[in-house]
C-alpha cells in the first residue's frame, strides 16, 4: 500500500445537500466551538456518502472552510484513513477482508475470483456492470470468515462458489442479499441455531 | 528552585524546562532530530532517549517535563543501546546517498550516526521510495531522506503562519508534502531548509554549489530591510555562496526571509565593473581618470545650489558621512535619502526608531498598526508579533488593510478620520487603548506619506504621553521604516532642518531646480528627468544606472565593511566578506578621489576615522550591537494640521525592492509565482 493519490477527474465544485447540510450541523454540536474542527471526521464521512462514496478535493476545500482549518490539515486526514476513497468506486464496492483468520479461511480464492470477474487490479472500476473491490485490513467478522464488505453489507460464510455468485449478481445489478451464506443467523453455532447451545447456565 | 540529577550530578532548573533542557544545563548533549527550541515539541524521533531512574524504559527527555528528585542518567549502557535502536531504524529507508547530497557535511543525521549508527545493515527488505515534491523555486526536495521529524510542518504552522505543508498517508507511507504540491506562500519558507536535519529540503538556487567546509564565513548583517537580520555570508573565492542566519534572539532568532537569504545570487549579476560615461546616448566604458575628470568639470560647471544628492536603500553609515562630507565642499545642502516625502520630526532619537524594540513586541498586549504591512515591509518582525499573537492571544488592529498577515486582527478605520477620533477619545478603540498596560502603535511610512503625516505622528505621541503609556519603562510608539539605511541617516542629520529650508528636496527635484544629481546607490527615486547631468553611484545596473549620465562603480554591502543602523536604532557591523568586482570601489574611496581633483587640500578621510565620527554623531549611542539609550521623556507642542485622508497601505514588491533583489533569478522566480497565484489564485495546478 501507499500514500493514496487523488483522482485525475476531480469536479469543479462541491456542496453539501440541504439534508446533509443539515445532518454537518448537527454534528457541529457535538464538539464545543473552539475544537469545532474535531468534526473534520464525519463531516468527509459525509460528504463521502453524498458523493458516490468518493471524497473530491472540492468536497474537502468545502469542509476545510466550513470548519475554519487550512486545507492540507484536511488532506492530512483525508489520506490517513483507509476508509476515506479519494478516487471514485463502483456502485457495488466490494472490501475483501485479506488479514489472517479470513486469509486462513480462503480469503485468498475470493481475491483471485474478484481479479477474475470485476477488475485486473484493485480500485479499477469493472468494465462489466458498475463495481469495483480492493483488498482491507480485518472488518471485525472474524468469527464468520471469510467474508467481504458490500457498500455497507457483510456477506459472511464464503467459499467459492457462493462468492462467484453473489459477484454476478452484482455485476447484474441485482445483488444477492447479505449475512451468511452457510446458513448461520448472525454468529450462532452453525447446526445449533441457538446461541450458546441452549445449555442456558 | 526545583533540582534535577544529571549523571550524577545534580543542578537547579527552572521550573517548566523539560529533561533534555536540564541536560543542556549540565553540559550534557543530548542528539536529537525533531526537537527545536523555537517550535512546538512533538516527540516523534526517539533520538533523545535517556534513563530515568526508577522507569521501565527510556524516556523521551524532550517531551518530559523536568520534575524535583529526578535521577537522569545519559551515559548508561542501555541508554546507547536505546539510540542505537533508534537510529537503526532511521537508517532503515535512509538513503546511503551522501556523496551526492548537498547536507552533506552539515547533517545531523550523518553527525550523530558517527556516534550511534551501526556500520551493518541488517535491513534487507526493499527500501521506501518517495516522489520528490515540489515546494516552489527555493526548496529543492529529495523526499526519500525525510525521516519525518515534522519540523517543517511545525514551522510553517507556527512561526511563519502559512499552514500548507503536511504529512499526508500514514505509517511507513507517511510523506511531507504542500498542500498538491504548490509552492509555500511565505517570506520565511526557506528557513525551513535551515530547519531539516537532513537532505530531504535543500536549497534550489545552492544546489551543488560548494560543500560547507569549502566556504569562508563571514558572520554580517542583513540590508534587504531594516530589520537588521544577523546573518552569515558564506563565500567561495570572490561570489558569495550563499546566506545563512545567524542566532540572535534580539532580533531574528534563528530566521531570516527569503529576500534575505536568496537575494545572493543578485550580488554576481548586473554588476558595475568599470565606470561608464554616457556619449551619443549610449553609455560607453571608460576609467577612472575620465569619469573623475568629467564630474569636476560638470561641478564647476554649475552652482553649488544646483547640485543635489540622494542616497540609496543600502548604503552604510560610513559612506553616507563621507558623502555627507563631500556635499559640504561642494557646498551644496540638498541632501535627502527618503524615496517619498514621510514625516520625520529628527528632534530626538525616539521619533525615528521602534521603540518597544523587536524583542519588546513580547511583552506588549495590544498592537495597533497604521498604515503597514509588517508582513512585507519587515517580514522578520512580523514573525515576532505572529509569535506574541499565537502565545498571548493578543487583540491587533489597523488603520488601513494591510492584506493576510497570518495572524487576525481587525480593521478599525481606513482614514485621517478615525485617528482623530481616537486621539479626541471619540473612538472605541480609545477605550481599549487607554485600558492596554503596554501598547505598541506601529506607524508605516504609507501613513507618514500623507499631507498629515505629521498629525497622525505627533497626535498619537502626544495621546500617549498625556496618558502616561509613554513612561519610563514603556514606549510602544514605534516607526516602521522599510530601508536598511533610513535610521542610521536619520542619525547623522542627513536631512536639513525643516526651519532651515524653504522647500522641499522633492519639490525642487520637480520644479527642475536642479542641474546635477548625485544619486549615491539610489534606485528607488521616482521622478522624471529632464535635463540634469544624473550620477549614479553604485553596485548594480538598475533603475539609477539607466537614467545615468555617468556611472560609478562601487561596492555592495557583502563587500565592505560599514555600520548600519536598524529600525531599533541598533548600530551592527556589517563585514566585508568578497571583494569589490572589476574597479569598483568603496564609496568613501571614489570621495576621496573626487575631492582631490577639486583641489581641496585639507580633505582626506580614512575609514576608521570615518568610523569614530559616526559612533560619536550617532545620538543616545550605547555600543555596537546594543539598544541606544533611553532619553527623557518631552511632552511635543509642535503644532499639527488636520486634513482628512484616506490610510491606504502601499503595497510592495516584496520580491523586488532593492537594486540586488532586482537582479537576483532567485528572486524574480518568486515574484512571477507570487504574481500568478495574484492573478488566477492558484498556482502550477
Amino acid at each position: 500500500m501507499s500514500v493514496k493519490k487523488v483522482h485525475d477527474n476531480q469536479p469543479k465544485e462541491f456542496k453539501f445537500s440541504d439534508e446533509n447540510l443539515k445532518k454537518a450541523e448537527e454534528i457541529l454540536k457535538r464538539y464545543p466551538e473552539k475544537n469545532k474542527k474535531s468534526a473534520v471526521m464525519p463531516l468527509l464521512y459525509l460528504a463521502q456518502r453524498q458523493n458516490g462514496n468518493w471524497i473530491p478535493l472540492a468536497a474537502m476545500k468545502f469542509i476545510a472552510n466550513y470548519l475554519a482549518m487550512p486545507y492540507i490539515s484536511v488532506y492530512e486526514v483525508a489520506t490517513f484513513y483507509t476508509m476515506y476513497n479519494l478516487a471514485p468506486v463502483g456502485k457495488h464496492f466490494i472490501q475483501v477482508c485479506t488479514t489472517t483468520p479470513c486469509l486462513l479461511r480462503g480469503a485468498d480464492k475470493i481475491v483471485k475470483l474478484c481479479k477474475e470477474n470485476i477488475s485486473q487490479n484493485e480500485n479499477e472500476i469493472s468494465k462489466k456492470g458498475n463495481c469495483s473491490w480492493m483488498e482491507v485490513e480485518c472488518l471485525g467478522a472474524c468469527v464468520s470468515a471469510p467474508m467481504v464488505q458490500i457498500n455497507d453489507d457483510y456477506y459472511e460464510d464464503l467459499d467459492e462458489k457462493s462468492t462467484k455468485e453473489i459477484l454476478i449478481s452484482l455485476i447484474n445489478d441485482k445483488p444477492l442479499k447479505p449475512g451468511s451464506y452457510r446458513g448461520r443467523k448472525n454468529t450462532s453455532p452453525e447446526k445449533i441455531l441457538i446461541s450458546n447451545g441452549g445449555k442456558h447456565a | 528552585m526545583p533540582k534535577i540529577t544529571i549523571n550524577g550530578k545534580e543542578i537547579e532548573f527552572e521550573k517548566g524546562m523539560t529533561v533534555l533542557q536540564a541536560c543542556e544545563l549540565a553540559d550534557v548533549e543530548i542528539p536529537r532530530f525533531c526537537y527545536h527550541e523555537k517550535l512546538s515539541i512533538a516527540g516523534n524521533c526517539r533520538m533523545c532517549l535517556v534513563e530515568l531512574e526508577k522507569s521501565p524504559k527510556p524516556i523521551a527527555s524532550c517531551a518530559m517535563p523536568a520534575a524535583e528528585g529526578m535521577n537522569i542518567k545519559t551515559n548508561t549502557t542501555l541508554v546507547e543501546k536505546a539510540r542505537k535502536g533508534v537510529m537503526e531504524f532511521l537508517l532503515a529507508n535512509h538513503p546511503l546517498d551522501c556523496p551526492v547530497c548537498d547536507q552533506g557535511g552539515e547533517c545531523d543525521l550523518q553527525d550523530q550516526s558517527l556516534y550511534y549508527g551501526v556500520d551493518k545493515s541488517r535491513f534487507v527488505e526493499n527500501k521506501r521510495d518517495v516522489k520528490e515534491k515540489y515546494m516552489g523555486p527555493l526548496i529543492k526536495t529529495q523526499m526519500t531522506r525525510c525521516i519525518h521529524c515534522t519540523r517543517c510542518v511545525r514551522f510553517a504552522t507556527e512561526v511563519a503562519g502559512v499552514p500548507e505543508i503536511g504529512a499526508i498517508g500514514r505509517g511507513e507511507n507517511m510523506e511531507i508534502t504542500t498542500y498538491l504540491e504548490k509552492s509555500m506562500e511565505s517570506e520565511l519558507s526557506a528557513n525551513v531548509i535551515d530547519l531539516c536535519p537532513v537532505g530531504a529540503l535543500t536549497s534550489k538556487p545552492y544546489a551543488f554549489e560548494a560543500r560547507p567546509w569549502e566556504l569562508k564565513k563571514t558572520e554580517s548583517v542583513d540590508v534587504m530591510d531594516a530589520v537588521g537580520s544577523n546573518i552569515r555570508v558564506d563565500t567561495y573565492n570572490w561570489e558569495v555562496k550563499r546566506i545563512l542566519p545567524r542566532l540572535n534572539n534580539e532580533i531574528n532568532e534563528e530566521w531570516i526571509s527569503d529576500k534575505t537569504r536568496y537575494s545572493c545570487d543578485g550580488l554576481l549579476k548586473q554588476r558595475l565593473d568599470v565606470p561608464y560615461i554616457k556619449k551619443n546616448n549610449k553609455l560607453q566604458k571608460s576609467t577612472w581618470d575620465e569619469a573623475i575628470n568629467l564630474l569636476v568639470d560638470k561641478i564647476h560647471s554649475v552652482q553649488p545650489n544646483e547640485i543635489a544628492g540622494h542616497i540609496g536603500d543600502m548604503i552604510n553609515m560610513e559612506n553616507a558621512l563621507s558623502f555627507k562630507k563631500f556635499f559640504k565642499t561642494l557646498k551644496s545642502k540638498n541632501l535627502e535619502f527618503r524615496e517619498k516625502n514621510f514625516y520625520i520630526n529628527q528632534d530626538e532619537k525616539m521619533n525615528y526608531i521602534f521603540n518597544s524594540s523587536i524583542a519588546g513586541i513580547e511583552d506588549t498586549d495590544l498592537i495597533l498598526l497604521v498604515g503597514t504591512n509588517p508582513r512585507h515591509e519587515a517580514s522578520i518582525l512580523n514573525a515576532r508579533i505572529r509569535k506574541t499573537f499565537v502565545q498571548k492571544k493578543i487583540p491587533i488592529f489597523s488603520i488601513g488593510n494591510p492584506g493576510d498577515l497570518t495572524y487576525e486582527y481587525e480593521i478599525i478605520g481606513d482614514s485621517t478620520e478615525d485617528i482623530k477620533k481616537i486621539v479626541n477619545k471619540e473612538h472605541d478603540f480609545s477605550k481599549k487603548l487607554l485600558l492596554a498596560k503596554k501598547p505598541i502603535i506601529i506607524i508605516g511610512e504609507s501613513a507618514l506619506e500623507l499631507k498629515s503625516g505629521e498629525y497622525i505622528f505627533e497626535e498619537f505621541k502626544r495621546f500617549l504621553i498625556k496618558n502616561n503609556l509613554i513612561n519610563e519603562n514603556w514606549n510602544g510608539l514605534n516607526i516602521l521604516v522599510q530601508n536598511a539605511s533610513t535610521v542610521g541617516l536619520l542619525d547623522l542629520k542627513i536631512l536639513q532642518d525643516k526651519k532651515e529650508k524653504s522647500s522641499s528636496f522633492f519639490d525642487d527635484l520637480k520644479n527642475r531646480k536642479f542641474k546635477l544629481l548625485y544619486l549615491l546607490g539610489s534606485d528607488n527615486l521616482e521622478f522624471q528627468k529632464n535635463d540634469e547631468f544624473i550620477v549614479y553611484q553604485g553596485s548594480h545596473g538598475d533603475r539609477g544606472a539607466e537614467i545615468a549620465d555617468l556611472i560609478l562603480p562601487s561596492a555592495t554591502y557583502t563587500e565592505q565593511n560599514g555600520l548600519y543602523e536598524n529600525l531599533e536604532g541598533r548600530i551592527q557591523e556589517c563585514k566585508k566578506a568578497s571583494y569589490p568586482i572589476g574597479e569598483a570601489l568603496e564609496d568613501w574611496k571614489i570621495f576621496n578621489q573626487i575631492i582631490k581633483k577639486l583641489g581641496s587640500k585639507d580633505y582626506k578621510v580614512n575609514f576608521d576615522e570615518l568610523r569614530k565620527e559616526v559612533l560619536e554623531t550617532a545620538p543616545n549611542f550605547s555600543g555596537i550591537n546594543e539598544l541606544p539609550k533611553k532619553s527623557a521623556i518631552k511632552t511635543n507642542n509642535i503644532e499639527t494640521s488636520f486634513f482628512n485622508e484616506k490610510i491606504s497601505v502601499r503595497e510592495l514588491d516584496y520580491y523586488y525592492t532593492n537594486s540586488i533583489s532586482r537582479s537576483s533569478k532567485t528572486m524574480s522566480e518568486c515574484r512571477q509565482i507570487r504574481q500568478k497565484i495574484k492573478k488566477d489564485g492558484t498556482n502550477n495546478i
